[in-house]
């Protein structure tokens, strides 16, 4: 089973606004009732190229990394990589794909064989894709180990041998073992201690540069798209709420979602810290969202024109683009409510209704 | 069937570790000369996995014998050696006087009993009625801002934020003195985990609780607590109060445990 040469999409010249290598348009991912992912459109540049997709538990960034390996089938929109319907892909040409576009997920314990050895666990990427032939697998297996930060002899250890980084190492070894154009890194750090991830976020920028590679990072922590993305999209029950140059975002975010995430965020120097912005009860049922914006039975900005008015992503300064009626008035800087009002009474009364 | 006791009032919630050493086998995993824990302060334990802060929890509940580790030295809780009470004894203490909550919330409740079986049952084993079970349960569940119809659900039916919060209400409706919290936030998101940092200060305010609070994020224990020991290989490198260790530490484990959060652009 050999690829077609066709198959094999040859990248568009990736000069400075030239067409993304991953065009993402009015994506929708729905599970049953559940509109896990709603009319997203987002564009991942040719590498080096980092696009942070940001937000709570539920908010669609996962589906969204999984809809674009193809490993959920969307239900509307489109996915085009570097020119390239993803959806109608078959046979070779879905297997290139497979190959340029990789996945690193956040628990390494479930996606390693936990009774393979690690160069089995790499060789088996190299086999498939018949990267290079079989006498020189167990070299590259060397290789990619050490590009990823490990002794060469950890190939004949087992997962449970290495520690959580370690083996988050051998993921992204994996990874780059089929030499991937595009990775979807989820939360790839978010299961570490912060020493091991931070020397997580400096292997993944090193590789980056090296490999000159693009990829959408999952997280829910400001810190690592600031240190790793160019870009970055705020997400909430499956929306955009805000997307645009992540220092943009991170010095005057212009939705009151982006402002209490950033809030959220702890902060080790007493004068960085921000006043936190307190959201009131959990996000809603995605099988039954809120009226209007989404967002408005959370925000504390909200007016009778949320409740009822969808609002649409609408550029409010250059490089960036925010869904909110508001946003002019976050940016002019209204006082967004700030932790220590009472909330008793009433988050005691505004659980969510699951089921 | 002890009564359980009004909320206290006096300096009763103080723990004292001295010359603690756990060990397994020849090998010895924890070595603190010395940790204290006052009435309604929030100390940090900061470290990596490895480090032994969870060995010193478990240790301080009495149960770092069940998994297999020597103990010795002393931890005082209220003028009593917990290192040399019957586990009878321990269990008078445990849970109720000493509470503790863990990283994942969903292990530490049943799947298979609504939570507020759970929490009431824990009650009742501490010598409450079953009405005083009930109104107590409601109570603590008010006092951590979730209505008291969650009682109702099954754990899958809650957030981990929410089953976080249960935890701690268990805590609350035991009126314990001292609550250990092993990473309670680490598996929830940045939004979540502040809620929680938010719900652990106002509760030391208004109950005089003390908490040990042990977590690898040095931003947040930034955050949260009034003093901070950092400790690596289950020996205690620094310790002091949060803002002074923080802003000009002494050991270069430290500095490193800082440099590695991510900074935020804007602050950069």
């Amino acid at each position: 089973m050999t690829s077609a040469p066709d198959a094999t999409p040859a990248a568009p010249a990736a000069a400075a606004g030239g067409p993304p290598l991953l065009r993402i348009s009015d994506l929708s991912v729905h599970f049953g009732p559940v509109h896990a992912v709603n009319q997203v459109s987002l564009d991942v540049a040719a590498g080096p190229f980092g696009l942070g997709l940001i937000g709570e538990s539920g908010s669609g960034k996962t589906t969204i990394g999984r809809a674009v390996l193809r490993l959920v089938r969307s239900s509307g929109g489109s996915i085009t990589f570097a020119g390239q319907d993803v959806g109608s892909l078959r046979g070779a040409a879905l297997q290139a794909y497979r190959r340029d576009a990789q996945i690193v997920f956040q628990n390494p314990d479930n996606s390693l064989d936990p009774r393979m050895r690690i160069g089995g666990t790499i060789a088996e990427a190299l086999n498939a894709h018949r990267i290079v032939s079989r006498g020189d697998i167990p070299g590259r297996v060397a290789e990619l180990l050490t590009e990823a930060g490990l002794d060469p002899t950890f190939a004949e250890r087992y997962p449970h041998q290495l520690s959580g980084g370690q083996r988050q190492r051998v993921a992204i070894a994996r990874a780059l073992s089929v030499q991937p154009k595009l990775l979807v890194l989820d939360e790839p750090t978010s299961a570490l201690d912060v020493r091991t991830q931070a020397h997580m976020l400096k292997l993944i920028a090193r590789l980056r540069a090296e490999r000159e590679l693009s990829y959408l990072l999952i997280t829910h922590n400001f810190g690592v798209v600031s240190e790793l993305c160019e870009q970055t999209a705020v997400l909430y029950l499956g929306k955009v709420a805000e997307i645009g140059a992540t220092d943009v975002l991170l010095s005057s975010p212009a939705h009151p979602y982006t402002v209490a995430l950033r809030s959220a965020v702890p902060e080790v120097d007493v004068a960085a810290r921000r006043s936190r912005i307190v959201l009131s009860g959990d996000a809603p049922d995605a099988a039954n969202p809120p009226s209007g914006c989404v967002f408005h039975p959370r925000c504390p900005l909200a007016v009778d024109r949320c409740r009822t008015d969808v609002p649409q992503l609408r550029e409010v300064t250059p490089a960036r683009q925010v869904a909110c009626h508001r946003a002019e008035d976050v940016l002019a800087g209204v006082a967004l409510s700030t932790h220590h009002r009472s909330r008793t009474a009433e988050t005691a009364s505004s659980a969510p209704d699951l089921g | 069937m002890t009564e359980l006791p009004p909320a206290p009032a006096g300096p009763s919630g103080r723990l004292a570790i001295t010359s603690l050493d756990i060990s397994f086998g020849p090998r010895k995993v924890v070595s603190i000369d010395e940790l204290r824990l006052d009435h309604a302060e929030i100390v940090g334990i900061a470290g990596e996995s490895g480090s032994g802060k969870s060995m010193t929890t478990l240790a301080i509940l009495g149960l770092a014998r069940t998994v297999g580790a020597t103990v010795s030295g002393s931890i005082v809780f209220d003028g009593k050696e917990l290192t040399a009470l019957s586990q009878d004894d321990l269990r008078e203490i445990r849970g109720r006087r000493i509470a503790a909550i863990f990283q994942s919330p969903s292990t530490a409740f049943s799947p298979v009993y609504k939570v507020g079986t759970i929490v009431t049952k824990a009650l009742r084993l501490h010598g409450a009625t079953k009405s005083e079970a009930a109104d107590r349960a409601a109570e603590a569940m008010r006092q951590v801002l979730l209505a008291p119809d969650l009682l109702r659900r099954y754990p899958s039916q809650l957030s981990g934020g929410q089953l976080q919060r249960v935890a701690i209400a268990l805590a609350l409706a035991l009126r314990a003195e001292i609550l250990l919290a092993d990473e309670p936030t680490s598996a929830l998101d940045v939004t979540i985990q502040a809620e929680v940092l938010d719900l652990l200060r106002d509760l030391r305010e208004t109950t005089g609780m003390s908490i040990l609070f042990i977590s690898h994020d040095l931003a947040v224990v930034a955050e949260l607590c009034d003093r901070v020991a950092v400790m690596r290989n289950g020996v205690i490198v620094e310790q002091g109060p949060a803002s002074q260790v923080l802003s000009s530490p002494a050991d270069p484990y430290t500095s490193e445990l800082l440099d590695s959060v991510p900074k935020l652009a804007t602050t950069k």
